[in-house]
């Protein structure tokens, strides 16, 4: 069967993967978190691209889970463990939530670090380590996971590449 | 209820003459400071999902120079100026005179100049806007960021993020002379926002 190599992952939108030569991909973060989660013994992977921290704030009719993180972060998990992922084996990578301009005050705009804060605290109450993060500063990134390896592969316009 | 499901044709086009008149000050402004005709296109008024946004800018990953304000009053939004790289080079030797030494970099005058530039504009444009609609809109500080668009755009959205996936966008484009500089103007507004607006310009929602 002929796959795509590249998953993209859009905003506001999660994915999962369970094939060894899957590239998940999600470009553009800015305040925004990308989070992937990998199962290293069966290869299944999941990338979520979250916009908002909590859900209550919701005033949607039909809520998008993959939005905010504290449901993300569960469907994400679900999501993988119906494909056979186990999910004892998690592990969880991470970039984005940054402070795209220098702002003091209002709270909307500090929507970075508090992404990134919700992210930790759901990753905490599922027992999921957290094997790396660039996160928070003031530029934006875009990310790819290698199902093949489990890296985390980060580029910005002017950090260049880092990987974890 | 979200309200850009309520929003019908002929006040889309009401929007567009709001983003006409708002860009039209703003290439007034910036004609005077270049000293040179500064031309428009008819504005764009889109409802589009997240992910278009950014790519009526040439895709997530593009670099933009952006400048970004919050509107605060009668009728809250997010306001940004938008400029290619290349534009912004060039509209920095055309107007302030500053020859860059580096092509890919902007030093620290350079950044000063634009962001003045995009100062004056996004100003002009909301000081426009108030005058038409009788609202009170003010600018709070601007801030620039150079990267990514789809990075800086999100930043926009986070209002519209807790109503939807979509996005309401009055988007004009301003070329100078040969269409060598082009600027965008985005705004923004919250969703609460187009009830007030659309009272104040006598085509309320149904």
């Amino acid at each position: 069967m002929m796959v795509d190599q590249f998953v993209k992952v859009g905003m506001a939108d999660l994915k999962v993967a369970n094939y060894k030569d899957a590239i998940l991909k999600t470009t553009g973060l800015g305040s925004c978190v990308g989070l992937a989660l990998f199962d290293p013994y069966t290869g299944i992977a999941g990338m979520a691209h979250v916009m908002l921290p909590h859900s209550e704030i919701a005033r949607e009719g039909k809520l998008n889970v993959a939005k905010y993180a504290d449901t993300a972060v569960p469907e994400l998990v679900k999501q993988m463990t119906a494909l056979g992922a186990g999910q004892r084996r998690l592990i969880a990578k991470m970039a984005g939530g940054a402070q795209m301009f220098a702002f003091s005050g209002s709270d909307t705009m500090r929507i970075g670090p508090r992404n990134v804060e919700m992210v930790k605290k759901l990753l905490n109450q599922l027992n999921i380590p957290l094997l790396g993060e660039d996160t928070g500063a003031n530029f934006g990134r875009t990310i790819e996971f290698y199902n093949s390896t489990g890296k985390l592969l980060i580029r910005s316009v002017l950090q260049g590449v880092k990987e974890l | 209820m979200d309200p850009l499901k309520r929003i019908a044709d002929f006040q889309i086009d009401v929007l567009k003459e709001v983003g006409n008149i708002g860009a039209g000050h703003a290439a007034t402004a910036l004609s005077k400071m270049l000293d040179k005709p500064v031309d428009m296109k008819v504005p764009l008024v889109n409802i589009l999902h997240f992910e278009q946004i950014a790519e009526s800018l040439g895709g997530d990953e593009e670099v933009v120079i952006a400048i970004f304000l919050r509107v605060v009053g009668e009728a809250p939004g997010n306001m940004f100026f938008i400029l290619s790289h290349q534009s912004a080079k060039k509209l920095l030797s055309q107007m302030a005179g500053i020859e860059s030494v580096d092509n890919t970099l902007f030093s620290d005058m350079e950044m000063s100049a634009l962001q003045e530039i995009g100062n004056i504009l996004v100003g002009s444009y909301l000081s426009s806007l108030a005058d038409f609609t009788h609202l009170n809109f003010s600018p709070t500080v601007p801030a620039m960021a150079i990267d990514m668009a789809g990075a800086v755009l999100s930043y926009g959205l986070i209002q519209f993020g807790q109503m939807g996936d979509h996005a309401l966008l009055i988007d004009t484009k301003f070329l100078e002379g040969e269409h060598e500089v082009e600027g965008h103007f985005f705004f923004i507004p919250d969703p609460e926002s187009f009830e007030k607006i659309f009272v104040s310009l006598g085509v309320p929602l149904e």
